[in-house]
């Protein structure tokens, strides 16, 4: 092959790239589109001001966000009040107290929790632990807030453990070496010093794994009793705005009020998600360049 | 007859399979500056760190012999790791203030040792004064650390193991990281530090060496070649090896 014939593989090359590049940009401005006309058609028909204080979501006449809103919520911080603690001492033991052969063997196996299909967890939900959670409650109905949370808890920690053990292998040794030799124990070393330098990693690990717990929908949907009210407690059914969409998407007559209402929730969601993602790359980027 | 504060007795030291000490005898007189000198690699900071028991960290560190502070074994299992590095500080080659302020990198180590409250500002004060510090931070206590220059910093860390009054600070080449102006001033106060404190200095400056030590051991290979006051080793060593390293033929 001659020298210009090669030359213009190199230009080919660069328009499929240029291409590749440019065609995933254009789908998931696409995506933004849809979601944000529909929704705006929707406000045509219903006035913000309903959407966000009303407390009902019935999709023949009344469209609140809120017992959606409030249900998600409930479940993802019920989730974070038990992956975070959890996540974040399991990724301090694997970083600083186990031994390496342990460490090797216990970290992909945490990580491989990620692959196990939401589908699967909530089967799961279904059949161990919201019974289990009726009978530790004495309850009639295992599928509620906190059985959503501790599957959601469950598919959250690889994300946190992963994310939080980064961050704490980043801190410096010489900061461990100073708090050592002033005659600190593992312990104290551990909360007073590396801790607190990673502190912008474990905000992120926290951020990344909310987001996953917000956006998830199959396990929620299976699992949280699907009750479309404002829930009063972790015991209570709730459905998440994932899992309105999921149920509803499928039987909405094409173009009506119903329709356009399920495109703003999920805009609404996407905003979410994205602000606490942007908030996790954010700190994530500054664990980045406290490590250089 | 001067008095000894620290010393190390046919201590052996391996990585793994690697011996990096080879049968070690030394010992530190009291309220002196003793220098270890030696190509890198020659063991004077493993030896220096075998001492407040930095190797505790190091899974295969192996240790063999004996390591006293005066009487007390320092590694008997029946002493207190964290007591011992309380009296025997440490002050490192690269500065490392903890990522907190000026002020709590000082009251980090009393909390630990649970100083009461109510005398910690005056044992910080007293502690920066003695390091050279106060005047320059005096009035910015609440400042993140790391903001200081890198000379600052080392005296910070000077600081922050001179509050805790130790019986020795072992320092490990501790102006390899700085400029000939802050380096002239850590010189300065270790000078007025041996007063109160026992100095086990590693350098691999020479000069350094020459000018802050009352004696100073030349390190080869895992063992202590020649030891000596300052004066014998730097004028009339009586090793060729140490004539040799001494005259700058190798290093």
């Amino acid at each position: 092959m001659n020298s210009r014939t090669r030359e213009k593989i190199d230009s080919l090359l660069k328009l499929i790239f240029k291409g590749a590049g440019f065609l995933t940009i254009t789908l998931l401005a696409g995506i933004f589109f849809l979601l944000f006309s529909n929704s705006i058609l929707f406000f045509l028909d219903v006035s913000p001001l309903d959407f966000f204080t009303g407390s009902q979501w019935d999709p023949d006449t009344h469209f609140s966000i809120i017992p959606l809103l409030v249900s998600t919520f409930w479940v993802a911080i019920g989730s974070m009040l038990l992956a975070v603690p959890l996540g974040v001492l399991t990724a301090a033991y694997l970083s600083e107290m186990a031994p390496r052969s342990l460490q090797t063997v216990l970290k992909p196996i945490i990580e491989m929790l990620a692959a196990i299909p939401s589908v699967a967890i909530g089967f799961l939900g279904i059949v161990l632990v919201g019974p289990g959670l009726a009978q530790l409650f004495g309850i009639q109905n295992g599928l509620n807030a906190l059985n959503g949370s501790v599957l959601l808890a469950v598919m959250a920690l690889p994300t946190i453990v992963s994310i939080s053990e980064d961050a704490i292998n980043a801190v410096p040794k010489s900061h461990r070496e100073a708090s050592f030799a002033l005659g600190a124990n593992k312990w104290e070393t551990l909360f007073k010093v590396t801790i607190p330098a990673a502190f912008p990693g474990l905000i992120a690990a926290v951020m990344l794994g909310l987001g996953r717990a917000l956006g998830e929908t199959m396990t929620v949907l299976m699992a949280t009793g699907n009750s479309a009210a404002i829930p009063r407690g972790f015991l209570d059914s709730v459905r998440t705005i994932t899992a309105t969409i999921a149920i509803e998407m499928g039987e909405v007559p094409y173009q009506t009020t119903h329709y356009f209402a399920l495109f703003a929730i999920a805009g609404l969601l996407f905003l979410i998600t994205m602000v606490i993602n942007l908030t996790g790359e954010f700190f994530a980027n500054r664990l980045r360049k406290f490590d250089a | 007859m001067e008095e000894i504060k620290l010393r190390a007795e046919n201590l052996n030291l391996y990585f793994g399979k690697k011996q990096i000490l080879k049968n070690v005898s030394i010992a530190f007189p009291k309220n002196q500056v003793t220098a270890l000198i030696g190509p890198s690699g020659c063991g004077k900071s493993t030896l220096l760190r075998s001492f407040n028991r930095m190797h505790d960290l190091s899974p295969d560190a192996k240790i063999e012999g004996k390591l006293f502070l005066e009487n007390l074994d320092l590694y008997d299992k029946k002493n207190s790791v964290t007591d011992i590095r309380k009296r025997i500080g440490m002050v490192f080659q690269k500065p490392n203030p903890l990522p907190k302020s000026i002020f709590e990198n000082l009251s980090y180590a009393l909390n630990i040792h649970n100083y009461p409250k109510h005398s910690i500002p005056n044992l910080i004060e007293a502690a920066l004064k003695e390091s050279f510090l106060w005047d320059e931070v005096k009035d910015e206590l609440k400042k993140p650390a790391v903001k200081l220059s890198g000379g600052q910093q080392q005296r910070l860390c000077i600081a922050r193991t001179v509050v805790l009054r130790p019986e020795v600070i072992l320092m490990d080449e501790p102006c390899s990281a700085l400029d000939p102006l802050s380096t002239k001033k850590i010189e300065e106060l270790i000078e007025k530090l041996k007063e109160n404190f026992t100095i086990v200095i590693v350098t691999h400056n020479m000069q350094q060496a020459q000018r802050i030590s009352n004696k100073v051991a030349f390190m080869y290979l895992g063992e202590i070649i020649e030891f000596d006051t300052c004066d014998t080793i730097f004028k009339n060593p009586k090793n060729e090896l140490t004539q040799r390293y001494i005259g700058g033929h190798f290093g």
